[in-house]
């Protein structure tokens, strides 16, 4: 009986993975229609409810499990509510969709389920193994996912090109695990940390390579320039509900990931991973701020702003402080509302049964659609970085961790790119407000209505309380940082 | 430091916004309701701000009445306000209603989220004046981008577009740098309370330096200063006539009250090195602009660029750090508010009726309008800065402190009072003097009650502040006085330390 109380800790993954094998069972025995989709979908985001109420009661000591490979912790808590909440909304978002696309299917909901699984695995893995086999299993689903409708070409393309570089970039972060593995002789981040401590690696070249490798695969998966080519592509091609599924949890997740092993496993040699960071969120920052410019596809564009975040995220993570992986984690929460309210605006670009993705078919919403057109800007103006919307507090705490960590200059390339990605913003702006109107865009869903208020409001008036999100980052990095 | 126990200023910043949430839940259809509301608002905010002036105590250089709250963990909500900014508060608070007014009948499209617009941006600009921390500082001062983005681009004219996107993104960016100087004080002091950092907070000379730069690249923009003062005209020609008002009478002075504020009492060493910097820009600002708001055929755009160089004047006050020049400054900078602010909402007037503002199409107003000749002539009297208006009071003084620092800046931007004569009566004598001989204006009706409620105002204030200064001075004396000092005593001892060995 002591043996299974001690597992406690890891509660919400067997609920979660007991509930989404129970609800497979569940569509497989109900004759296969929308209804029965319908109804497991909102059975997901039940059991996705009870798991982060499980999730919020846990402790708020640090708890090892399985010899070390699995670690819950405030860290990670913090990220699994995000993610949970991440998940939960897009499978909001996308019952609408897949309904008029007639492919709702129990199955996705499902699929979303074992992906965040994969992703509550990588956010608590302490061990370069379970790492592995959660970012595995989250991408393994993401790979389905993108590919769920099977009829359309598209979709089939970003599902087999998210495939073969996923493949590739597991494939390079493997390596550089056996590396890391090879000059170590251990593969658990503590064990890692003690003996790569006061700069020990500094000087061992394999160990820098296996480094490196790992960073490669893991910056595939949050999409950072040079390695974000899969992004546009994937996230133009993918149906819309799925597109936003992807820039939210699992973005969460693979930077938790990183801020995990980045600090856990390898504090002794920050020197060496920070110039690696540095060099990422330069260039992710100015590619996704330029490329964006020239976008006609609001997918696309918010694909490239994504990329842009990215680098903002990054900015925080080179700061390699307790400051920093907190001004990260705010970001995170702030950069996921931001998104998910995007990819809403995106999913209620309908006319008729017909989606219309062109940043044109915007023009003059402010006159057609008013509130959708002020919480769209609210949005935008919120990526943007302008305050007082909640988008400013997120780059401001990660410009401030990064001064403080003395990394001035990084900040000043984070304020010039900051300027040119505005203009992209408020050319939509501009498109909704100052243009002449198109013709209106048919009622949205519930779920999309829902998902875009909430998300406008939280960006509106995160002013008024910012504590709370403060709070908790400050509770969750002190975990991660000792 | 006094600490009141009632929120008044919060009261003041928040009412607009009360506001402009009362409008958003009207119906659409409810345009005049929403104009109504719009006024009512405004004019309460202004009593209401009135009280502040009452008890405000002219003989302290502290702030008063002072709120904190916790806000941000460290960074606090901390509200307040000095000598300095109290008027700012007051000329915002007394422009609004006249500029609701002013777009009673030439807004018609949207009224209800122009309405809005213009209460949010209230909020925002009374809140940079009353904040007393940097990053809450920052807030309002860059927040108030968004709602006026929207009202040059919603309700511009035809260039509207490059107006907002020029207006938008040059402000961006200097405010952008700021903010960086803004985390690189919070890192060096931690803390980002102004009272505090004004207080007791001596940054190092070469951070110094940076520092200084990073914020000037802020209110240079927004003040803005020759060379960067190119997006002024352009907003000011497309935004609609109450958006040119604002923007000349409130938002440029953000850029002054932002140097007074941080700029010299923070960075008193990098003010003492980079003073010359400022005097050139400004004089160059002075007699260029002037020569270029000669050639113009805008009436609009003329107006802007003599903006300019009268802010020319109100830089060249602040950097001279004596008590004329910026007692002068900051009188300059109330005084613009109203003029500017008037002359704007004169040009208005004869748009309204003839929907165009070029030069060349207007000619013998007088015969038709004679109070608006009378109205437009006082204000043009008070833009030349002649005597017994207000617009002498204040570069007089600014000229006066100038003189005491450098003669030669003082000698050329006198040039800038000769050249604002020749533009300012050149417009005044090609629109309502010669002969009324196009077709179009024989038509003309003269001013309606509702522009005499709006001018008469501006006039009366014009003229009494130009024979009567002391109100303004006296509120402000202390508080200059109390700046100076520190910033004397700064520089004296940062050049005793120099020579101690």
């Amino acid at each position: 009986m002591d043996t299974l109380a001690s597992y406690a800790p890891a509660l919400p993954e067997i609920v979660l993975a007991a509930g989404a094998m129970l609800l497979l069972m569940l569509g497989v025995f109900r004759e296969d229609t929308a209804r029965t989709g319908r109804s497991i979908g909102w059975l997901s985001i039940g059991l996705m409810a009870i798991v982060a109420l499980l999730v919020g009661w846990g402790g708020a000591d640090r708890v090892e499990l399985f010899d070390g490979a699995y670690v819950s912790d405030a860290f990670s808590r913090f990220s699994k509510i995000l993610i949970l909440a991440a998940a939960a909304a897009s499978l909001l978002l996308s019952f609408g969709y897949f309904e008029r696309a007639k492919i709702m299917k129990f199955e996705i909901p499902v699929i979303v389920l074992l992906s965040t699984i994969g992703m509550f695995m990588m956010v608590s893995a302490n061990d370069l193994i379970s790492l592995y086999l959660g970012l595995e299993l989250m991408s393994l689903a993401l790979y389905v996912l993108a590919a769920v409708r099977r009829d359309s070409l598209r979709s089939s393309e970003s599902g087999l090109k998210y495939f073969v570089l996923g493949a590739l970039s597991s494939g390079m972060l493997l390596y550089g695990a056996s590396l890391i593995y090879g000059f170590t002789g251990t593969t658990s981040f503590t064990a890692l940390a003690a003996a790569l401590k006061d700069g020990a690696g500094a000087q061992n070249v394999g160990l820098i390579v296996g480094l490196v490798f790992l960073l490669v695969g893991l910056a595939f998966k949050i999409s950072a320039v040079p390695f974000h080519m899969w992004t546009p592509d994937v996230y133009e091609g993918a149906p819309t509900p799925v597109t936003a599924f992807f820039a939210g949890a699992p973005k969460v997740a693979a930077v938790a990931l990183l801020l995990r092993v980045l600090h856990d496993a390898f504090p002794g040699m920050l020197f060496q991973w920070q110039q690696i960071i540095v060099f990422l969120s330069v260039a992710s920052m100015l590619l996704g701020s330029f490329a964006a410019i020239g976008q006609t596809s609001i997918k696309r564009l918010l694909a490239f702003s994504s990329i842009a975040n990215v680098g903002f995220i990054l900015i925080g993570l080179a700061a390699g402080t307790e400051y920093g992986v907190s001004s990260v984690l705010i970001y995170l929460a702030i950069y996921v509302v931001m998104t998910l309210g995007s990819f809403a605006v995106v999913l209620a670009m309908r006319r008729k049964d017909e989606m219309d993705e062109t940043i044109q078919s915007l023009a003059g919403l402010s006159q057609t659609n008013l509130p959708m057109a002020v919480a769209f800007a609210a949005l935008l103006f919120s990526m943007a970085g302008i305050p007082p919307l909640a988008g400013f507090f997120a780059k401001f705490y990660v410009f401030d961790a990064a001064i403080k960590a003395g990394l001035t200059p990084l900040v000043v390339v984070g304020a010039l790119s900051s300027v040119v990605g505005a203009f992209y913003y408020l050319r939509v702006v501009k498109i909704m407000f100052f243009d002449e109107p198109a013709d209106k865009f048919s009622p949205a869903d519930a779920g999309v209505r829902w998902v875009l208020g909430l998300s406008a409001a939280l960006v509106i008036f995160y002013v008024v309380y910012p504590a709370p999100l403060i709070d908790a980052a400050n509770a969750a990095a002190r975990a991660l940082v000792p | 430091m006094i600490i009141t126990t009632q929120p008044i200023l919060s009261i003041i910043t928040f009412l607009p916004l009360v506001g402009a949430i009362f409008i958003a839940t009207l119906p659409k259809a409810a345009a005049n309701n929403a104009r109504w509301v719009a006024l009512w608002t405004t004019i309460v905010t202004f009593f209401v701000s009135l009280l502040i002036w009452v008890n405000f105590d002219t003989s302290t250089p502290a702030f008063q009445f002072v709120e904190e709250y916790a806000w941000l963990g460290p960074i606090k909500y901390k509200m307040g306000v000095d000598g300095i900014s109290m008027l700012f508060v007051i000329l915002t608070t007394f422009l609004m209603p006249l500029c609701v007014l002013a777009s009673w009948q030439s807004i018609e499209e949207r009224v209800k989220e122009y309405m809005i617009a213009f209460l949010v941006l209230e909020t925002l600009m009374i809140g940079v004046f009353c904040a007393l921390d940097l990053v809450l500082f920052y807030l309002f001062f860059e927040g108030g981008l968004i709602p006026m983005f929207l009202i040059i681009g919603v309700w511009g004219g035809p260039r509207r577009v490059y107006a907002s996107f020029k207006f938008f993104l040059y402000t961006l960016l200097g405010s952008l740098l700021m903010l960086i100087a803004i985390l690189a004080i919070y890192g060096y002091a931690g803390t980002t309370d102004i009272p505090a950092l004004l207080a007791t907070t001596r940054l190092p000379p070469d951070m110094q330096f940076w520092l200084w730069l990073a914020f000037f690249a802020s209110f240079a923009v927004k003040m803005p200063m020759w060379p960067v003062h190119t997006w002024l005209p352009d907003a000011h020609v497309e935004a609609p006539t109450a958006g040119s008002v604002i923007l000349a009478a409130i938002l440029l002075k953000m850029g002054g009250y932002g140097f007074l504020r941080f700029s010299v009492p923070m960075f008193p060493l990098a003010t003492e090195q980079l003073a010359p910097l400022v005097f050139v820009m400004s004089v160059i600002a002075i007699i260029y602009t002037s020569l270029v708001a000669f050639v113009q055929e805008d009436m609009k755009k003329l107006i802007a660029y003599s903006s300019v160089a009268h802010m020319g004047f109100v830089t060249m006050g602040i950097f001279t750090v004596t008590t004329q020049g910026v007692d002068g400054a900051i009188f300059q900078m109330l005084s613009h508010g109203i003029v500017s602010a008037a002359l704007f909402l004169c040009v208005g007037v004869v748009y309204d009726r003839m929907h165009t503002r070029e030069i060349a199409a207007y000619g013998g107003l007088a015969d038709r309008m004679p109070l608006y000749a009378a109205c437009f002539m006082v204000f043009t009297m008070a833009n030349v800065g002649l005597p017994g208006t207000s617009g002498f009071v204040g570069e007089f003084l600014t000229l006066l402190g100038a003189f005491k620092v450098n003669t030669w800046v003082a000698f050329f931007a006198t040039f800038g009072v000769i050249l604002s004569a020749c533009y300012a009566l050149y417009l005044y004598r090609a629109v309502v003097f010669g002969k009324l001989d196009k077709p179009a204006l024989k038509m003309l009706p003269d001013l309606s009650a509702r522009e005499i409620a709006v001018l008469a105002p501006l006039v009366i204030l014009t003229i009494l502040l130009g024979f009567y200064p002391a109100p303004i001075l006296d509120v402000t004396a202390v508080s200059v006085k109390n700046l100076v000092a520190q910033y004397e005593s700064a520089i004296a001892g940062a050049s005793q330390a120099a020579t101690l060995p």
